[in-house]
């Protein structure tokens, strides 16, 4: 019966959407206030509606209802709860359920707090908002739908791959999907512009805050998925350059320019049309990510079930969304009017650098990611891109850029002074040429590219404080004052101080990881002692545990440091024999500056186990770093300017000035 | 200011090429390519092996048996989905797997050996001269070689357990190793 009702929820959230899609962008164009006001309340019900039917299949996955199909295929009664919950985004019908859910979510998040929009503009938003909406409950009613029965009813369903069977990547979608589906507000906002004609500092202020939420959501979901690579598929590895990673790369690099050009837009009334065409970009890649990891176009470590046929409706989707945003831009954009003018050196110069630099990265990602399949397309050839490539393309544009993010707060708007600046950042510098001193004296000469990443990652990091110093005058005034400006910083500022520094902390983890991660794979008997980085790892013993739902070789061992114990290490190799699939369990134990890492493989047969030690070094640092970045973006979702009422729109027309006044 | 009105349709027009890429890639199957060295001897090589000690790979190898050649790499993600395919193969079927390493890291390409398993009777370290020889376009790519040193069939990208059982095991006993 649940089942009955989740199911007839989503078509009834699909009419509504219908209905939501038309009436308020009819009423907006006409000026009819009655219609306009169909826009939240119909908002509110297609979140009701979606999240009834989202429920009802958590529901049946709760209490494994194997006569739902998708239960049957992604979950086993021998799960525990959470993994039981987490299976619904496991596979590609209940993640696309929860993309609609999340996608719901933020529309009825806009129809809720968006109270100080103009009517008019929150109408047209929430009717973008809801021919995305369509489209996707439309592909998901038609080619990927959770609630088919299945009968009979099987006993016991078929389990969930043991890799995805972790409390990490149990939230990780969930985190992913807030990043990708939160940029379609950004996009609804562009579209709406575009539609109205009009682009202002007051809309720069509506948008930004939901840009930002979206970005923190997507940081925190990419430094997640990296997260559980690294303790999961044993390898020691973080970052593959997979297509399903950058998938999630390419909005995170667009959607950042787009958060810095909105701040251009929003303080200087300038690049206007370049912060549209930013937002359109981040949210199409969103759905490109979408589209090449569900459709099977590329071959990918990640992978999902994929199906052509709904291949060729998401790609219907994206030609929709994105042909028919970008067409509306290429009508409206020209009319659009620029503000103020801009000397290349000065903060709007250094934040269009940052764009540049941004874009041309995530370009860079996007032709590694999509050559292979345009040139089977256009020369019938088949070619593998790896991590070669992204070393030589990639690290060169962000190395450019980290060294303009320390200088780039440091100048004043409109026109700036680069040798003052510079000047200003002197302790900077020396930090910068210290670091890579004293890397290279303790490492060698042979270290010279982790003493540029260190350098680059030490310039960020002093350059960030110096700026956050200068700003509360420490040095200059008794303390007392200094902290009273430190209180009365605005929240966005101590955000980007600790979204910078958060990168430099992430440079200096990668760095530490790339120059100096040390490995041993030995085979390992019971009682033997392995050197790794100045510990010991002894193995005592091995043996064979029982899980909830696996079985588990597992290895005995003490890490000892100068003959002292430190911890003790269990890395196991977990079979699941309901899904017939194995999966590593990784021993890490971190102090926060370095991880010893452990993993068990398969027996030799004689006794003896295949042992893979590790020692990364700074690899904590890059999570770290990350947890700072999103912080930096909450903090700075926290600033002050974006909960007090509505920011004045400029009245232009005479007649808008009405409408304003009555707000 | 003026106004450059063109450069606002490139954005659509770039997106409207991508998206044309995009359909036929769709319908392309990414597992067929057809190779003009198909029922062509297998070419001459000698690679050396991963690690000094250990016997590399050449031609003469592959005289006698029907074997598998299965070109990998450690940096290359759908070998890393294709590996326990392989493993499962070698292990069942008990037919000769060659590896040739193809432009890697030694080192590296230990490394993931001994993380995922070994299904190779021998392994040959390539620069990618070899590759050129053999058509290799990318990692991974898998030829049956017949017990004259022919090569019999190519499959380009990442084998799966359902290659193997609808073609490669057919084959294999078609060439009745």
């Amino acid at each position: 019966m649940i089942n009955e009702i989740g199911h007839f929820a989503l078509v009834l959230a699909l009419c509504v959407s219908a209905l939501q899609m038309v009436v308020p962008l009819v009423g907006a164009a006409r000026g009819d206030a009655a219609l306009t006001a169909w826009a939240r309340p119909a908002a509110i019900a297609q979140f009701l509606f979606i999240a009834t039917a989202f429920f009802a299949l958590m529901h049946a996955y709760a209490v494994s209802d194997f006569s739902l199909a998708n239960v049957a295929a992604n979950s086993s009664s021998m799960k525990p709860l959470l993994f039981k919950l987490s299976g619904v985004w496991s596979n590609h019908e209940g993640s696309m359920l929860l993309w609609v859910f999340i996608l719901a979510l933020f529309g009825a998040a806009v129809a809720v707090f968006g109270r100080n929009l103009p009517p008019s503009l929150r109408a047209r938003v929430l009717s973008v908002q809801a021919m995305i909406g369509f489209g996707f409950l439309l592909f998901i009613l038609l080619t990927s739908n959770p609630f088919v029965r299945l009968f009979p009813v099987p006993a016991e369903g078929a389990g969930l791959n043991p890799i995805l069977e972790d409390r990490g990547l149990a939230f990780h979608p969930p985190c992913l999907y807030l990043g990708y589906v939160g940029f379609s507000i950004s996009f609804c906002f562009a579209i709406a512009a575009l539609i109205e004609g009009r682009v202002d500092p007051a809309w720069a202020r509506w948008v930004r805050p939901w840009t930002l939420a979206a970005w923190c959501a997507l940081t925190t979901g990419i430094a997640m998925g990296s997260w559980w690579s690294y303790y999961t598929l044993g390898w020691g590895g973080w970052w593959f350059w997979d297509p399903v990673e950058n998938a999630s790369f390419m909005p995170w690099l667009v959607g950042t320019a787009l958060l810095h050009s909105a701040i251009v837009v929003e303080k200087r009334d300038t690049l206007k049309t370049w912060t549209i065409l930013l937002a359109i970009i981040t949210f199409s890649l969103s759905l490109i990510g979408t589209f090449l990891v569900r459709s099977g176009v590329l071959t990918s470590v990640h992978a999902f079930a994929s199906d052509p046929r709904r291949g060729v409706f998401i790609l219907l989707l994206l030609g929709a969304y994105t042909g028919g945003a970008l067409l509306l831009f290429a009508w409206r954009a020209p009319q659009l009017v620029g503000g103020g003018l801009f000397a290349p050196i000065s903060r709007e110069g250094g934040l269009l650098l940052n764009n540049l630099l941004l874009t041309t990265a995530a370009a860079t990602v996007f032709l590694g990611t999509l050559y292979p399949l345009f040139l089977d397309v256009v020369a019938h050839q088949r070619v593998s891109v790896g991590p070669p490539f992204y070393a030589m393309t990639f690290v060169p544009i962000m190395v450019p850029l980290l060294i303009a993010m320390a200088v780039g707060p440091m100048l004043p708007w409109k026109r700036g002074d680069l040798l003052a600046a510079l000047s200003h950042l002197k302790w900077a510098f020396l930090a910068t040429a210290a670091a890579a001193i004293v890397v290279l004296a303790i490492a060698g000469v042979r270290s010279i590219g982790a003493a540029c990443g260190l350098a680059l990652a030490a310039w960020l990091l002093i350059g960030t404080a110096v700026e956050l110093a200068e700003r509360v005058h420490l040095f200059g005034e008794p303390l007392a004052s200094v902290f009273r400006r430190a209180r009365r910083l605005p929240r966005s500022a101590w955000g980007m101080t600790f979204a910078h520094a958060g990168m430099a902390v992430v440079i200096a983890g990668i760095t530490g990881s790339t120059a100096w991660t040390e490995e041993r794979i030995v085979n390992g008997k019971p009682g033997q002692s392995f050197d790794i980085a100045g510990y010991t790892i002894k193995l005592d013993a091995v043996n064979e545990v029982q899980g909830p739902d696996f079985t588990a070789t597992q290895a005995d061992m003490r890490l000892l440091r100068d003959g002292t114990e430190i911890a003790a290490l269990h890395p196991e190799k977990r079979f699941y024999p309901v899904e017939n699939g194995a999966a590593t369990g990784v021993a890490i134990r971190t102090n926060m500056v370095s991880d010893i890492y452990a993993v068990i493989g398969d027996p030799d047969g004689k006794g003896g186990y295949v042992l893979r030690l590790y020692y990364n070094p700074l690899v904590p640092w890059i999570w770290l770093g990350a947890a700072f970045m999103a912080l930096g973006g909450l903090v700075s979702l926290s600033d002050r300017r974006h909960r007090v009422g509505a920011p004045a729109r400029r009245a232009r027309p005479v007649a808008d000035a009405g409408v304003q006044a009555a707000e | 200011m003026a106004r450059r009105g063109w450069l606002y349709v490139v954005p659509i027009v770039v997106f409207a090429l991508l998206a044309g890429g995009f359909y036929v890639g769709l319908g392309r199957d990414t597992m067929v390519l057809p190779s003009p060295l198909i029922d062509k001897p297998a070419p001459q090589f000698s690679l050396p092996p991963l690690a000094e000690g250990e016997s590399g790979f050449s031609t003469s190898d592959l005289r006698g048996h029907v074997s598998l050649v299965n070109t990998f790499a450690s940096w290359c993600a759908p070998c890393r989905a294709e590996h326990p395919v392989l493993n499962h193969l070698a292990r069942s079927s008990g037919v000769a797997i060659y590896g040739i390493d193809y432009k890697d890291k030694p080192d590296a390409a230990r490394a993931w050996i001994a993380a995922l398993g070994n299904p190779y009777v021998r392994i040959g370290a390539d620069d990618g001269r070899v590759g050129i020889d053999w058509g290799v376009y990318g990692v991974p790519e898998t030829f049956i070689v017949d017990r004259t040193g022919r090569i019999r069939y190519k499959h380009v990208g990442p084998l799966t357990e359902d290659d193997v059982t609808a073609t490669i095991l057919p084959l294999l006993a078609k060439l009745g190793r």
